[in-house]
């Protein structure tokens, strides 16, 4: 298997060192060419102004929605933005998950937090049921989900903070830091 | 379900959001909307760049918060802002405020002679600079979440740049090589926390995020110290004392991002309009040098 993530910013490399662990070989994907051969892709966490400023710059935006539409995409924190629909405000999107996204959603880093989360999904790939460290680092939160949307998990409170739609996946937080690999296997069972 | 804040994976976390990018100083909400339009992962609120604070001279303090405030509001991406060596009172104050990192900063001028801030004590993040790998551990064993090298800030001449890079990537390979019974000397040696000179050793690199900064005026420049191995570079004075700052900041960030692409690092520097002026660090005295501050 064949796993691309994109390289214009953020912290892609936590993302490559997990599914090199996982025996996955990974692309870094900073130009349009890089898509070629791969069985999915990870958009990492990072600033999306800048991931969707690079992307605009080196004509990447067609060829990631063309590649959305054939295979698994797999957006962490600021992924999740640039995969969305709509964030209310001006910034490069790929339009590709029918899912509003509030940027900043808890606030500024001091209001940035760790918790454990039930998250029912990860029985597919894994028959232990326990919780799952998810950490939020002046995350978003998914506002509103349309047509063909799944959750994954909520908050306590009910915010959404995964979805998944088809073979396009949404996380507020960033599994790429725990040390726990169930989200990724979950993911790559949809690059499959 | 507890919520835990503050927490060191957080802290070090944001700095891993950060990487592959550059962080851009920026004196009032004007500049910053330059630096996020051209794709800064986040900026450093100041009331004067480096180069004017060495050309003004006297004493250097944490900016007027009104000014850090207002680029707050100003921008989406994540607001740094710097306090003094030592000065634990001006680091509260910007946490009240709300930055999202602190840089406890030799640039300004240090409030204290021995010590630097206890960083665990604290919510919000801190950067720390660093000459060599000793200085480096030394910060995060205090709580630093974030590591650059220091280079000489306000020049324009990225030499120091290069050459706390060297040193500190160059140490880092050393104590990777050496046999175990030597580590304890070695730890010894740089001044450094055991734990955490074990723990470098076991990852192959710090166990936090660390940049490169003071010096770099040109996308050539943030390439050549993404190629020597550093996460992402601060760029300070380089931008809005050169010509054109608006181009000039987001060549530095294609360049950032394609460090290793010779053509598209061509074609970035290509009309970007006068570079700052700069100084050369040979031509510095030593009391001008703001390297040397930090225990």
């Amino acid at each position: 298997m064949k796993i691309g993530v994109l390289a214009l910013q953020g912290a892609f490399a936590e993302h490559q060192s997990v599914l090199e662990s996982l025996g996955v070989e990974v692309v870094q994907v900073r130009l349009p060419q890089h898509l070629a051969q791969l069985d999915g892709l990870i958009i990492p966490g990072g600033e999306s102004t800048t991931i969707g400023k690079l992307a605009e710059d080196f004509n990447l935006i067609q060829p990631l929605r063309l590649f959305g539409r054939e295979h698994a995409i797999w957006g962490t924190c600021a992924g999740a933005i640039f995969l969305s629909k709509d964030i209310g405000r001006r910034q490069p999107l790929l339009e590709l998950m029918n899912i509003t996204v509030a940027r900043n959603a808890f606030g500024r880093q001091v209001d940035s937090f760790e918790v454990d989360l039930s998250m029912p999904c990860l029985l597919e790939v894994d028959p232990v049921d326990r919780p799952f460290r998810t950490v939020f680092i002046r995350a978003p939160i998914i506002e509103s989900v349309g047509k063909g949307v799944e959750i994954l998990s909520q908050l306590s409170d009910g915010r959404i903070v995964a979805a998944r739609q088809g073979q396009l996946l949404a996380t507020s937080f960033h599994p790429e830091l725990t040390g726990d690999d169930r989200f990724h296997r979950y993911f790559m069972e949809l690059a499959k | 379900m507890e919520q835990k804040v503050g927490s060191f994976e957080v802290k070090k976390g944001l700095a891993q959001m950060l990487k592959g990018g550059v962080i851009m100083d920026v004196v009032n909400a004007e500049h910053a909307k330059i630096a996020e339009d051209a794709g800064a992962c986040a900026v450093m609120a100041l009331e004067r760049v480096p180069a004017d604070i060495r050309a003004d001279g006297g004493v250097a303090r944490m900016s007027d918060p009104e000014i850090i405030l207002k680029i707050m509001d100003t921008v989406s991406i994540p607001v740094m802002a710097k306090c003094r060596i030592g000065h634990f009172v001006e680091a509260q104050i910007l946490e009240a405020i709300g930055v999202d990192y602190i840089d406890e900063s030799e640039v300004l001028t240090p409030a204290d002679e021995a010590h630097h801030i206890y960083k665990h004590d604290f919510k919000v993040p801190f950067v720390c600079g660093c000459r060599n790998l000793g200085e480096a551990l030394r910060r995060i064993g205090e709580g630093a979440a974030m590591i650059r090298t220091k280079g000489e800030a306000g020049t324009g001449d990225v030499v120091e740049a290069v050459r706390h890079a060297r040193t500190v990537l160059g140490e880092i390979r050393r104590l990777q090589n050496m046999p175990e019974e030597e580590v304890m000397a070695f730890s010894k040696e740089i001044g450094a926390p055991y734990e955490v000179v074990l723990e470098t050793r076991r990852l192959g690199r710090m166990p936090v995020v660390n940049f490169a900064a003071g010096g770099i005026a040109t996308p050539a420049d943030a390439a050549l110290m993404m190629q020597l191995g550093v996460d992402g570079v601060f760029v300070g004075s380089g931008i809005f004392k050169s010509g054109d700052p608006a181009r000039r900041a987001s060549a530095i960030v294609k360049a950032t991002t394609h460090f290793q692409d010779a053509k598209i690092l061509a074609e970035v520097s290509r009309n970007l309009g006068g570079a700052m002026v700069g100084r050369q660090i040979s031509a510095l005295t030593e009391e001008e040098k703001l390297a040397t501050r930090g225990w």
